[in-house]
């Protein structure tokens, strides 16, 4: 298989509750999926299995012809995994430049040097200037992130990944919370993710959904019931049925 | 660079240039407040040079909590450390200062080591619990070892070498104090440089969400370990010092309450820019000597009174004080 990115039958249970059963699915280069499904169908967490947050009890998760399963979270950043957060996590006492500048320096394994200065490398400054231009990010490029609007950080979120040059990109909900007047702009930066780029979405938003995605996958109660192409899913049955909170209460283990 | 100012101009162009100049005044104030005690006060400078030390000490904690986030009560270890491998040294014949305090640093920092390796294992209270846990052990190790640390009489009668073999240390002190304010002033600059390194803000981001920094593709561990290291070489050199001066080691070195003052120094003064560790110290210390001259019996009160002022006026400790004033001058 040429497939970029591959999950095996990734299962996850916490106590007795299957919050993933199963769960198969491949990506190649430059695909771009939307993954949905109700409320506690275990969206955030298939996305911490496949990131490594989470242990998975059963499957396997293989990059680019590698079986990164047994990897950590950070190594599998390293080898090109990269996410987003649902609730962005940034340090509010910083600026999106020092965000920016410290994900391109971590990317070069300049991250932990102590003789040299945070803002001495002209190059990186570049790259760094360069991501926050393509995101609309610049004029708050020096403001703490305490104090920039919230869509703007969601940006800034994105901006990260991107300076990982990630080869899969999760997006969790990447537009979760931001005001309508703002989802244009979260909207435009998803369109113009590098090209090359595998990159799974999850979100609540169907708009968006459908103008981002190829392919759909349905999740519900942990398992996947519907994949396929945009404009079927809302005629599944089952997708329906799940909706409707049928499959909303996730069945215990046999 | 240029690229950023000039689009950011509307936003915050002089936010690129202060740093650099504030650091140079800060460091000509520590200097001139250097200067002063000297002058001002040629018959206390035995007080003064343990200022220096304790500030030593108190610096290297907001290097972990004030930069790192993790709490310590244990910090006099590291301290204890330098302090007793430069005691020894020094009663096994090498006399010679600068070289004590290369030792004292080089004990620090592989205690150090030794404690943020078990620390980092651990999160949140239970952190605090081994920290407490490893300088009581410290304290019990150096009680125990009597024969190379003098127990609970202390390691007593060194004798140092001339510095640079022509300055003498006089009754007065004034070669240690002299000695001790350059150390300090070369600590701090390097200090400075370390905290504005890629590697600080790699500190800064772990402090405010390590699973943050992970999912940059950051180890949280190694780089906890390496502020460690620093830290404990910073308050090695600080206990190097303290033994230096009064010639003489004793068990309250390795104590938790000397842990926990300096630590409570730190919160006086604020945490995380290096100047409120140095404020702290001189206020807390300077108070303590002020007050329990004037009043022997009350003076842990007014201490305590002074603190919970200084934590309801200025929760951000005094050093945020001063960034209030010039914030509202700006």
């Amino acid at each position: 298989m040429s497939d970029l990115f591959r999950v095996e039958n990734l299962s996850k249970s916490f106590g007795g509750l299957a919050v993933s059963r199963d769960i198969s699915l491949s990506m190649a280069a430059g695909e771009r999926l939307a993954l949905i499904g109700p409320n506690g169908a275990g969206k955030t967490t298939f996305v911490n299995l496949v990131t490594g947050q989470l242990k998975p009890g059963a499957g396997r998760v293989i990059l680019g012809g590698e079986d990164v399963t047994q990897l950590g979270a950070v190594r599998r950043v390293r080898k090109g995994l990269v996410r987003t957060f649902q609730v962005t996590r940034l340090f509010s006492e910083l600026t999106p430049e020092e965000h920016v500048t410290l994900t391109v320096l971590q990317r070069e394994g300049k991250a932990s040097r102590i003789l040299s200065r945070f803002r001495g490398n002209s190059g990186v400054a570049d790259e760094v200037h360069d991501i926050l231009g393509a995101l609309g990010l610049l004029e708050v490029a020096r403001r703490k992130v305490g104090q920039i609007a919230y869509g703007q950080q969601r940006l800034l979120e994105i901006a990260i990944a991107l300076a990982l040059k990630p080869k899969v990109l999760l997006l969790d909900e990447p537009a979760a919370g931001v005001p309508s007047v703002d989802t244009p702009r979260i909207e435009q930066a998803l369109e113009r993710l590098p090209s090359s780029l595998a990159v799974l979405m999850i979100e609540h938003d169907m708009d968006l959904v459908f103008r981002f995605a190829k392919r759909v996958v349905v999740l519900a109660a942990g398992e996947i019931i519907f994949e396929g192409a945009p404009s079927e899913v809302a005629a599944d049955p089952k997708v329906r049925e799940a909706y409707l909170g049928n499959y909303a209460h996730a069945r215990s283990v046999a | 660079m240029q690229t950023l100012v000039q689009t950011g101009a509307v936003t915050k162009v002089h936010s690129v240039r202060r740093p650099w100049l504030r650091d140079v005044i800060g460091i000509l104030a520590i200097v001139i407040a250097g200067a002063v005690g000297y002058w001002l006060f040629p018959d206390n400078l035995a007080l003064l040079t343990r200022i220096i030390a304790v500030a030593l000490l108190v610096l290297s904690i907001d290097l972990i909590v004030g930069y790192c986030g993790v709490a310590t009560l244990g910090q006099a270890a590291l301290f204890g450390a330098g302090a007793y491998a430069a005691g020894i040294a020094c009663v096994n014949g090498v006399t010679e200062p600068m070289t004590l305090i290369a030792i004292g640093g080089t004990a620090g920092a592989v205690a150090g080591l030794l404690m943020g390796t078990i620390m980092l294992r651990a999160h949140g209270l239970a952190q605090l619990v081994l920290s407490i846990a490893i300088v009581q052990l410290f304290h019990e190790a150096a009680n125990k070892a009597s024969s190379i640390t003098g127990g609970s009489d202390g390691l007593a009668g060194l004798m140092i070498s001339p510095l640079f073999g022509i300055f003498e240390f006089d009754l007065w002190g004034k070669t240690a104090y002299l000695m001790g304010l350059a150390l300090l002033l070369l600590v701090f600059i390097a200090l400075k440089f370390v905290v504005s390194s890629p590697f600080g803000m790699l500190c800064r981001g772990i402090k405010q969400d390590p699973l943050r920094i992970r999912a940059m593709g950051a180890f949280v561990f190694p780089v906890l370990l390496k502020m460690f290291v620093i830290s404990g070489a910073v308050a090695g050199m600080g206990g190097a010092l303290a033994a230096i001066s009064t010639q003489v080691v004793g068990l309250d070195s390795v104590s938790f309450e000397l842990s926990a003052n300096a630590l409570v120094m730190l919160v006086l003064g604020g945490l995380g820019t290096l100047y409120g560790a140095l404020i702290g110290t001189v206020i807390f210390m300077g108070f303590e000597h002020v007050v329990s001259s004037i009043n022997p019996f009350h003076w842990m009160t007014m201490v305590g009174a002074l603190l919970i002022a200084v934590v309801l006026a200025a929760p951000g400790g005094l050093s945020s004080l001063v960034e209030k004033v010039r914030g509202e001058k700006a």
